[in-house]
Parts: C-alpha cells; structure tokens; sequence
C-alpha cells in the first residue's frame, strides 16, 4: 500500500501530535487501571468469601462439640453412635486385602513396583501427564507403605541445608496438578540432591487432588530424608467432605472408593506437623499463635488428631490435653533469632506466607510460588503461572473471567440471604419507592452478608442504579434464584437449607457411616433438631420433614440426603445488563 | 432553610465521598493497616473515574506523601487531597469523540487505522511514553493480528463499552 514513509507525519514533533499521544496515552492508562481495580476487587471476593467460609467452619466444628456434649446422655442408647460419630476406632482394612485386588492385563496406567524407585515416580509423572488413573490397588498400596514411613516420623521433623543441598519449600498446591508440574519443571523433580518441603493442603478444590497426593506420597517413599509433608488443615477427611476431594476420589474409584477414603483418614493423622531448617526456620501450615508452645507441639500424639473441625476425642488412659490446632489457609515460615535448640521462646523476625496454587479461584486470578532454602543466604523466590492459553490473553478478557467468576459466587451469597436481606433493604424504604440510596444498600449488603466488600465498587456488577445514583435494591436479586424441588414451600426453608447445604452434607456423611447414601429417618430428624438448635435457624422441624417426605426422597424409613442436597441449588440466567458484546470466556 | 439543607446536602456529599474513597483505597490496603504501596496510588485514583497525566499523577503524590518518603501512602493524607480532586471534579475522563480525534490526528491520510509500528513510535516515543509492559498490554488486545493494525473506530466503542 505504498511507501510506509508516507503514513508517519513528516513533522513528528508538532504539537499537535505529541497532544494527541498524550490523549490516548492518558485515556489508555486510565483504563488499565481500573481494569486492575476491577481485577483486585474480584479477588477481593473470593478472598473475603473464603474468609467467611472458614469462619462457619468453626460453626461447624462448635457444633460437633455440641453434639458430643447434647449426645452424652444418649450414649447409654447408643454407645456405638458416639464410636461412630468420631470413629475412635477404625475398622482395619488389612493390607493383604490390598494384595488381593487384581490389576488386570487392560489396564494402562502407571504400574508400580515395590519397593518404590525414581522409575516409579516418573511413571506416575508420565501417566497423569495422559490423564491415566492410577488403579486402586496401587492407590492403596501406596497409601499402607507412606503410613508405615509416616509413623517413624516426630512431629517436627529437623533438617539442614548445609552439604550444599538448597532446600524447595512449597506450599498449598489444592490439587492442582499443574501447578505441581510447572514446579517440577522449574526446578527439578525431587531427589536426594533436590530435597522439597510441602507445606500442607496438597488436596481438594482441584481436579487432581489424588494424582497429587500419589506423587507426593511415591516421592515420600523414594527419599524419606529429603521429602517432606507437613499436615495441612486440608488433610482432613471432614474437609475432604466439603471441598471436593471425597467427591473426586468417589468419582474416580466407584468401587473401591470407600476403602481409599478410610486409609486416607488414617494417614492424614501420620503427617507431620512442621519442619525446621537448620533450626533457623520453621515451616507450618496456618503459622503460629503467641500462645503456641512448640515444645507441646513436639510432644503431642499427632495420630490422636482425626480432623481440624473435631475435638479430639481422649480415650481412656489418655492425659486430658485439650488442642485445637486451628489452621486458617496459608502456610507461614518464620525465621527466628535465636539458635536455641529447644525453641522455646522466640522473637520470630520475618514471616513469609507461600502459596503454591496458581489461578486458585479461577483462571487468571494469582500467581503461584516458591521457595529455595540455601544456607546462610536469603530465601529466594520463585513465581509463576500455569494456563492453558498459547499466549497471553488480553488483559479486559483475563479481568472479565475472574470478574465474571467472583460475582457469580457472589450472587450465589445473596440470593441465599434474599430474605434478610429485603427485610433490611424495606427498614430504609419507609415510602415503598423501591429505591435506596448507594451507601444504604451497601450498608445493608454488608450487614446482613457479613463480608467486608468495596461494595460501591461492585455495584455496577449487581445491581441497577437510575440516573440520580439510586438503587433499585430488588435488582439485587436478578437474574439467578434458588431452584424449589417443590412448588409449595417457603421461601425462607429453601433458603435455609440452600445456605447450610454444606454443613449439612458432612453431617449426614458423618452418620452414614456405610456410605449408602442413606441414613434413617429417625437419625434425620434428630440430627436436624440438633442442628436447628445449635444454628438457631427458624424453621420448623415439622416442615423439613413435610419437604423430605414431598421430594418423594423417604424410601422406607431412610432418606437419600444426596438427593435430597442436591435439590437445593442456584440457577443463573444470562446476565442482560451487561451490554459488553465481547464474549466472556469461561473455560 | 434552604441554605441548611443545601450544607446539609454537601456534608452528605462529602461523607459518601470518603466513603467511596476508604473503599477504594481498602481494596489496596494489603495490610490492613490503612496504607498502600505508592505504586499502586495511580491505578486507585484512576479507580474513582480520575483521568490524571503521568505528570499531573507525579503532583498528586508528592501531595499524600509522606515528608520523608517511605513508599507507602496513608489513607489520613490521601482521603483530603482525594476528596479535594473529586469535589473539584478534577482530571475528568477522556470523552469518546476526543479520543477519536486524537486517532485521526495521528492517521492523517484517513485510512481508518493505525499500523504495529506506528503505533509503538507514537506511544513509546510521543507525549509520556508507555513503558514496555504497557505497550505490550495494548497491543495485546488492540491490535488485529490478522492486519497487524488497529481500527482505532472499532477499538475505540469496545474499549469504552467495558468501561461502562
């Protein structure tokens, strides 16, 4: 199309068009910027919606403290509901029935021989990479041979840099296979010369907690001396429950699920608690308190520990040692300044928290890292990303994933509160307009929510205002609504149920011990009376009842609870006020 | 009467103000300790619909520093100034058909874009050049890499659609 001479301007200083790159420069950053801003909200969100989540667990965890407490007059009823309840014992799955499951002839996966050698782990590595699922017998085999290792180990495991060896600490990895990858990649798979820290929380939220876990485990297994787990607050069956990591092993191993999750129980309680490097730097999930004895730590039976969200039940000949180790997410290490074997008392000086799980809430949303130990020297670190993408996406269309994400969580939040929240809204709206102010809805938002949100910020994304800045709060409520199994019932037990549906999952699976699926109706009713008690939720046990009965879910005297859960879900409709035309990808 | 109510109004007015400003400025706080990092100042008060030029930025900041700098900002210093800029509705938003014209400036001939290459020299060479990392980010969604160009017109009405 001609000499390209011909399309610069000749004068390239003129005022002219120095202003006109001025303005473009001008408006281009502004525009970036809230790009940025709209991208750091939405992970405000998420952040702020974990945070929440964490805190019903301690509902939850109260709640068990609860029963325990309500059910102690029963347990002459019923002694073997308590056992059950917060299985003391477990039923042995002995190891030669491990040896018995067949691995037929068909199966193509990664096969392994013990004793485990680095062959192994690069045939798991390999075997995952094509999305192979490792056979359950090996799973098992793999899981009897780590607890075996795992119960030589103390709780705080003492290692040292010094020979040279730089030591890769890493922390939450959620499943993420990935990410586990990329590391491995990045820096090496582990070896006598590469020795790693895990710092916990290796499963549930990702799609691979299992392929994960097998890794790690087999790694374990090779190198003993230079692999080392510490026990997150994610390495806990209850958990696992909640978080998906029951639900993909259920997924992936229909028959001998069961078996791998009662194993897995056990295992968890092996894990250790903590590592220090060259008694400098200790490595623990969820960090510390001031009131956190570490010699406590060192002398406590971790076995004893079954789940972050029970307390521990002493059985007799036990000392009454009352712990609850809470664990709140994110791992911390912390280097101290005094060299005192003991580590009594310390001044810890720095605390850094490590996060190994890119894209964790969604694709685009963080970064992942980790770290390298080497003596004497400061921790170096190490960041990246994992995406399926050849390039980079544009950065409107990266923001527009995790926005999109964020508010679909969000809503979800909402809608379960449509009711407290109208309530609120109509205390401000003596006139019936339908109408209130921005900073109204956004103080009633963020009372009756309880999440601690730049809710002006969001409001663009949730709610229609007219041209005066005012909200329509009912939009509030647009586009999604929580699906009614029945047509007649209340809005407010939906609601409910909708709400606690999680919490309500654990239990029932806690009760349904045989893992039918179902429990009776009798153990229904009860635990629901107790769980109304405790949570104070104002619905009427007669109208649960009614429902269950209405979903046609009462089969002789006991209830499919999935079922009945599962009924309980949002529904989102496409969001028409959101005139953007570009497509919003979603992988 | 009507002279209270018009204070009235603006006390108001000035109290959503800090409202909306915390807020902003919440989101950045990392800490929690009602500080943020000063390189994250720019992209917060352009979060509040300000349009300031890197210059202009530079200004601002040295205002909600500290005396001696110590690279972060607190929200004591920044929520007046901030206030301040809004009240006066100052360093208001690039209106669309300047920003169009601004293009035209640049596309003399009329051609209805703009190459790769001119738009690198213009941008990393004119006014308050973009840094590598910002040019890199344009370009990721501006240019048609079937043309290597951009059509400023159609960028243009994308751009300010998501913007709301």
């Amino acid at each position: 199309m001609g000499c390209s001479d011909s399309s610069f301007i000749k004068d390239k200083k003129s005022p002219k068009v120095i202003k006109a790159a001025t303005i473009i420069q001008n408006w281009y950053r502004g525009y970036s910027a809230r790009l940025k801003a709209r991208q750091r909200h939405a992970l405000t969100v998420f952040q702020s919606i974990e945070y929440a989540d964490e805190q019903s667990q301690m509902q939850l965890s109260n709640f068990f403290s609860f029963m325990l407490e309500n059910y102690t007059d029963e347990r002459e009823e019923d002694p073997e509901l308590i056992a059950r309840l917060f299985g003391c014992n477990l039923p042995d799955t002995r190891e030669d029935y491990v040896k018995m499951i067949d691995v037929p002839d068909s199966y193509d996966g990664p096969r392994l021989q013990f004793p485990l050698t680095f062959t192994d782990i690069e045939s798991l590595i390999e075997g995952f990479k094509q999305q192979k699922i490792l056979h359950p017998h090996y799973v098992l085999a793999v899981l009897f041979e780590a607890k075996k290792v795992l119960m030589q180990m103390p709780n705080i495991s003492h290692i040292s840099t010094l020979l040279s060896k730089e030591i890769t600490v890493c922390g939450d990895l959620h499943g993420k296979l990935d990410d586990l990858f990329l590391i491995f990649y990045k820096n090496g798979v582990p070896s006598n010369e590469n020795p790693y820290v895990f710092n916990g929380d290796f499963v549930d939220r990702g799609k691979n907690s299992i392929e994960v876990l097998m890794i790690l485990l087999a790694s374990l297994l090779v190198y003993p001396n230079d692999l080392h787990l510490n026990r997150g607050n994610h390495e806990d069956f209850l958990m696992n429950l909640r978080y998906g990591f029951t639900k993909e092993i259920m997924q992936k191993y229909r028959v001998y699920g069961n078996e791998i999750l009662k194993i897995l129980e056990d295992v968890y309680t092996w894990l250790p608690i903590a590592t220090i490097v060259d008694n400098d730097i200790l490595i623990i999930h969820g960090g510390l308190s001031e009131s956190t004895d570490l010699n406590l730590l060192h002398r406590i039976e971790r076995n004893k520990m079954k789940s972050v969200l029970m307390p521990p039940i002493p059985s007799d000949g036990d000392s009454a040692i009352d712990l609850k180790i809470t664990k709140v997410g994110s791992e911390k290490i912390k280097t101290s300044v005094s060299l005192s074997d003991q580590l009594l008392q310390h001044e810890w000086e720095q605390v850094i928290t490590i996060f190994s799980a890119s894209n964790y809430y969604e694709d685009g949303s963080n970064r992942g890292a980790y770290l390298r130990l080497s003596f004497n020297t400061l921790p170096k670190i190490f960041q990246y990303q994992v995406t399926k993408a050849t390039h980079i996406r544009p950065l409107y269309q990266r923001v527009n994933t995790v926005e999109g994400s964020a508010i679909r969580m969000l809503k979800e939040r909402i809608i379960a509160r449509k009711t407290d929240l109208v309530h609120a809204f109509e205390l401000y709206d003596r006139n019936k307009s339908g109408k209130l102010s921005l900073s109204q809805w956004a103080f009633s938002m963020e009372s009756v929510l309880e999440l601690n949100l730049p809710w002006r910020s969001l409001s663009t994304r949730l709610v229609l205002t007219d041209r005066d800045g005012n909200v329509d709060y009912m939009s509030s409520f647009q586009n999604i609504r929580i699906q009614k199994p029945v047509k007649e019932v209340h809005s407010t037990l939906i609601e409910t149920l909708y709400r606690y549906r999680s919490d309500l999952h654990i239990i029932f699976n806690i009760i349904d011990t045989d893992h039918s699926g179902m429990i009776s109706m009798e153990e229904f009713r009860t635990m629901w009376k107790l769980f109304k008690m405790h949570y104070g939720v104002p619905v009427d046990d007669s109208e649960v009842d009614e429902l269950a009965n209405k979903m046609d879910l009462n089969k002789d005297g006991s209830i499919d609870f999935n079922e009945f859960l599962k009924a309980f879900h949002v529904v989102h409709r496409f969001d028409p006020s959101r005139k953007s035309n570009k497509p919003v990808v979603q992988e | 009467m009507a002279e209270d109510r018009e204070w009235e109004s603006t006390e108001t007015a000035v109290a959503e103000l800090h409202k909306k400003i915390k807020e902003a400025f919440e989101v950045f706080d990392h800490e929690s300790n009602n500080t943020v990092d000063v390189r994250e100042i720019g992209t917060i008060i352009r979060s509040l619909g300000c349009c300031p030029s890197e210059g202009e930025l530079h200004d601002l900041i040295a205002e909600v520093e500290e005396e001696e700098p110590t690279g972060y900002i607190r929200l004591e210093k920044f929520l007046p100034v901030m206030t301040e800029v809004l009240l006066e509705r100052r360093y208001r938003p690039i209106p669309e058909d300047v920003l169009l014209r601004a293009f035209e400036v640049l596309d003399p001939t009329k051609r209805g874009f703009l190459t790769k290459e001119e738009l690198i020299k213009y941008m990393t060479e004119e006014g308050e050049p973009f840094s590598q990392e910002e040019m890199e980010e344009m370009l990721s969604a501006a240019i048609d890499s079937e043309s290597n160009s951009i059509h400023y017109k159609d960028y243009i009405t994308m751009m300010v659609v998501d913007d709301n």
